[in-house]
C-alpha cells in the first residue's frame, strides 16, 4: 500500500510513538506570534525552563496587532520582543519588518516540501501549500514544541479533492475553497489532512494554493497540502539555489513527498469546477455559501481587503484591476492592509497602492488588526463587512457585527457599488 | 497533578461552539491565565443561556453537541474553563486543537455518541445534573434528582496519560 504526502513526512519525522496511535513529531519550523506565544514563554520562565530547542528552526513576528494599540498589546509584543533577543533569535519581525505570519514565513523562504510546521495558530494549515505538514497548535503545544522541537499528532487520515475542469475568468482560489468547504461542512475534515490535487491545483500560483490551504481549518482540517512541484520549487528558487544544482535537481527530491497512486484515502472528493460562480458566505460559519448571484444587492458598511487568506500581492492586482479609475461607494468605508511589507513595496511600484488611494481606500500597514476584531477597522454593533478574510463567526471583526467572506475581486466590486456585487457584471 | 473531574453540569445545546464565543479575542491581550476569569462564554448566544448567570457560576462540567470548540487555536478557550474550575467538557464530538488544549492542560474532553448526549441533555427535567467522571473506568454517572444514567466512553491512552501527568508539558518533560 502505498502512502500519502502526510504520512510519508511523519515516517520521516518519527520521534517516538508513546501509545499506538499517538505519533510524536520532531519539527522543523515553530512558528510564534505575539497573542499565544507569550504564556508559553511566561510558563517556560515560571518552570525555569527558559530555553529554546533551536534558535534557527524558530521563526518570530508581531503581526496580530501592531503597531500596539494600548498598554496590554504593548506588553505581549514586549514579552515576545525580549524573549526573541534573549535568545538571540535571529528571525525575529518586529515593526517595520512585519506582516501578518501566514504570509510573512513562506515569503521568507522558511517553509519546505517535508516539513514539519506548527504555530499557535489555527491557520498554520496555510504551509502545506508547499508540501509541509504544518498544524495549528495551541500555546501547551507551542511551549514543548519551543523547548523540545516536538509535537504529537493523532495517526494522519487524508481527504483527497480533486479539482478538475477549468475556472472561467472572475473565479478564483477563494471561491473554489469557500465552495469545497460547503461541500465538506465546518466539520467534515476534522482530524484529517485535505490534499488538493488535479489540473485546477497544478495551475495554480503559490499564493492561490496558499489561499486553498489557509482554509482547511474551516472544514476542520488539521492541515491542507498540495504537492511540490516546479511552481513549489520556482517560488522557492531564491532560497534553496545553493542546496541544488539545478531547478530540476530540486524538484526530482522534493518529489519523494508527493502521494504514492495507490495511497489510501479516508474519502475522495472530485469536483469539477467549470460551472462555479464567485462565492459568497452568509450567517456565521465558514460553510454558509452561496453563489454571489443569490447574495447581490446585500448592503454592506465596510469593505476589509487583507488577511492571510488574501492579502497577497496577487490579490491586490486583482481588486486593482476593478477598482482602476472608480471609488469606492459613498455608503461604505474601504480598507486595505497588504499582508507583508514586501506585499507593500511591490504593490507601491506597480502602482497599486495609487489606485486604492485614488478608489478612497484607507491604506494600513502590514497586520492581522481587524480580522480578528482588534485593530484597525473593527466593527460596530450591527455593521456588516465584506471581507477577504477566512472567518465570518458572530462577533469576529466586532461584537454583533457581521462579516461576508468572499474573493479580493468580489470584494473589490463590492467596494464599488456598495452592496455586495459579482465582479463579472461590472 | 491530575485535576478533580465530574460536579454540576451546564447544558449548551448547540452544535459548532467556537472558541470566539468562548473567548472573545478582545482578551486575548492578557497575560495571565486568571484575567480571563470574568469573561467566560461572554459571547456565546443561545436561548436561556445568560453567561453572567449563576448556572454558569455554579457549573464545573459543560454539556454540548458537535464540534464543539471549532475556530481559532487559542489555548484561552480551555483557560478560560480552567480558571472557572470548569475541567470536564462533554460533547458529540471537538475540533481537534480545542481537544488536544484540554488534554494538554490536564483537563477532560469525553466523546460520547448523540444518544447518550440526548438523554443527558434531558435529565435536566429532572433536575439539577450532577455528573461523576471514573476516569479508569472510563464511565460517567450522571444524576438529577432521582434518575441515574451512566454512560461509558473512548479516551485513547495517550490523552488518558496526559491528564493523569497533569498536562503535556509534564508528561514530555519527563519523556523528551
Ligand atoms: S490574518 Fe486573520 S486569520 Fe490570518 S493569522 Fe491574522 S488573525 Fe488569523
Amino acid at each position: 500500500m502505498g502512502k500519502t504526502l502526510a504520512e510519508k513526512i511523519f515516517d520521516a519525522h518519527l520521534k517516538d510513538e508513546p501509545f499506538p496511535g499517538t505519533k510524536v513529531l520532531s519539527l522543523d519550523r515553530v512558528l510564534c506570534h505575539e497573542i499565544t506565544t507569550p504564556v508559553a514563554i511566561a510558563d517556560l520562565v515560571w518552570r525555569n525552563k527558559d530555553r529554546v530547542f533551536d534558535r534557527d528552526k524558530l521563526k518570530v513576528v508581531i503581526d496580530h496587532v501592531t503597531p500596539s494599540k494600548d498598554s496590554k498589546t504593548a506588553t505581549q509584543a514586549k514579552i515576545l520582543r525580549d524573549w526573541a533577543r534573549r535568545h538571540e533569535i535571529p528571525d525575529f519581525f518586529d515593526v517595520g519588518q512585519n506582516g501578518v505570519c501566514h504570509a510573512i514565513f513562506p515569503e521568507k523562504g522558511y517553509i519546505r516540501p517535508g516539513f514539519t510546521v506548527i504555530m499557535g495558530d489555527s491557520h498554520t494549515c496555510t504551509h502545506g501549500a508547499f508540501g509541509a505538514f504544518a498544524a495549528g497548535v495551541g500555546t501547551t503545544d507551542l511551549e514543548v514544541g519551543i523547548l523540545k522541537g516536538v509535537c504529537a499528532f493523532r495517526e494522519p487520515a487524508s481527504i483527497r479533492v480533486n479539482l478538475n475542469g477549468s475556472l472561467s475568468r472572475g473565479v478564483f482560489a477563494k471561491d473554489v475553497i469557500l465552495y469545497v468547504i460547503s461541500q465538506l461542512g465546518v466539520n467534515g475534515a476534522t482530524d484529517r489532512v485535505i490534499e488538493f490535487r488535479g489540473p485546477i491545483v497544478d495551475e495554480m500560483s503559490m499564493e492561490a494554493r496558499m489561499t486553498l490551504c489557509n482554509m482547511a481549518i474551516e472544514a476542520g482540517g488539521t492541515s491542507g497540502v498540495c504537492m511540490p512541484d516546479m511552481t513549489t520549487v520556482e517560488y522557492l528558487w531564491p532560497f534553496i539555489q545553493d542546496e541544488f544544482a539545478s531547478k530540476e535537481a530540486a524538484l526530482k527530491d522534493y518529489s519523494k513527498w508527493i502521494s504514492d497512486a495507490d495511497a489510501s484515502y479516508d474519502k475522495v472528493l472530485d469536483i469539477d469546477v467549470s460551472n462555479l460562480e464567485p462565492q459568497v458566505t452568509f450567517d456565521y460559519k465558514p460553510d454558509c455559501v452561496k453563489p454571489v448571484s443569490e447574495m447581490s444587492g446585500t448592503p454592506v458598511d465596510q469593505i476589509y481587503i487583507g488577511t492571510c487568506t488574501n492579502g497577497r500581492i496577487e490579490d491586490l492586482r486583482q481588486v486593482a484591476e476593478i477598482l482602476k479609475g472608480k471609488t469606492v461607494a459613498s455608503s461604505v468605508r474601504g480598507i486595505v492592509s497588504p499582508a507583508t511589507p514586501k506585499i507593500f513595496k511591490d504593490a507601491l511600484a506597480e502602482g497599486i497602492i495609487q489606485i486604492f488611494m485614488d478608489a478612497g481606500f484607507c491604506v494600513t500597514n502590514p497586520t492581522c488588526g481587524a480580522c480578528l476584531g482588534m485593530s484597525n477597522g473593527v466593527l460596530a454593533e450591527g455593521e456588516v463587512c465584506a471581507s477577504t478574510s477566512n472567518r465570518n463567526f458572530n462577533g469576529r471583526m466586532g461584537k454583533g457585527g457581521m462579516v461576508h467572506l468572499m474573493s479580493p475581486a468580489t470584494a473589490a466590486a463590492t467596494a464599488i457599488t456598495g452592496v455586495i456585487t459579482d465582479a463579472r457584471t461590472l | 497533578m491530575q485535576k478533580k473531574f465530574g460536579g454540576s453540569a451546564i447544558f449548551l445545546d448547540r452544535s459548532d461552539i467556537n472558541t470566539d464565543e468562548i473567548i472573545p479575542a478582545k482578551y486575548l491581550t492578557e497575560v495571565t491565565k486568571e484575567a480571563l476569569t470574568p469573561y467566560i462564554l461572554e459571547d456565546l448566544t443561545l436561548a436561556g443561556f445568560d453567561p453572567q448567570g449563576e448556572e454558569l457560576k455554579n457549573a464545573t462540567v459543560v454539556v454540548s453537541r458537535e464540534n464543539f470548540g471549532c475556530g481559532s487555536s487559542r489555548e484561552h478557550a480551555p483557560w478560560v474553563f480552567e480558571v472557572n474550575d470548569v475541567h470536564t467538557v462533554i460533547a458529540e464530538s471537538y475540533a481537534r486543537i480545542f481537544r488536544q488544549n484540554m488534554f494538554n492542560c490536564g483537563m477532560l474532553a469525553i466523546e460520547l455518541p448523540k444518544e447518550a448526549i440526548d438523554q443527558l441533555m434531558a435529565l435536566q427535567q429532572s433536575g439539577k445534573v450532577e455528573v461523576a467522571v471514573d476516569l479508569d473506568g472510563q464511565q460517567i454517572t450522571a444524576k438529577a434528582g432521582s434518575e441515574k444514567k451512566q454512560f461509558s466512553f473512548e479516551i485513547s491512552q495517550f490523552d488518558k496519560a496526559l491528564v493523569k501527568a497533569g498536562g503535556w508539558v509534564e508528561f514530555a518533560d519527563v519523556r523528551y
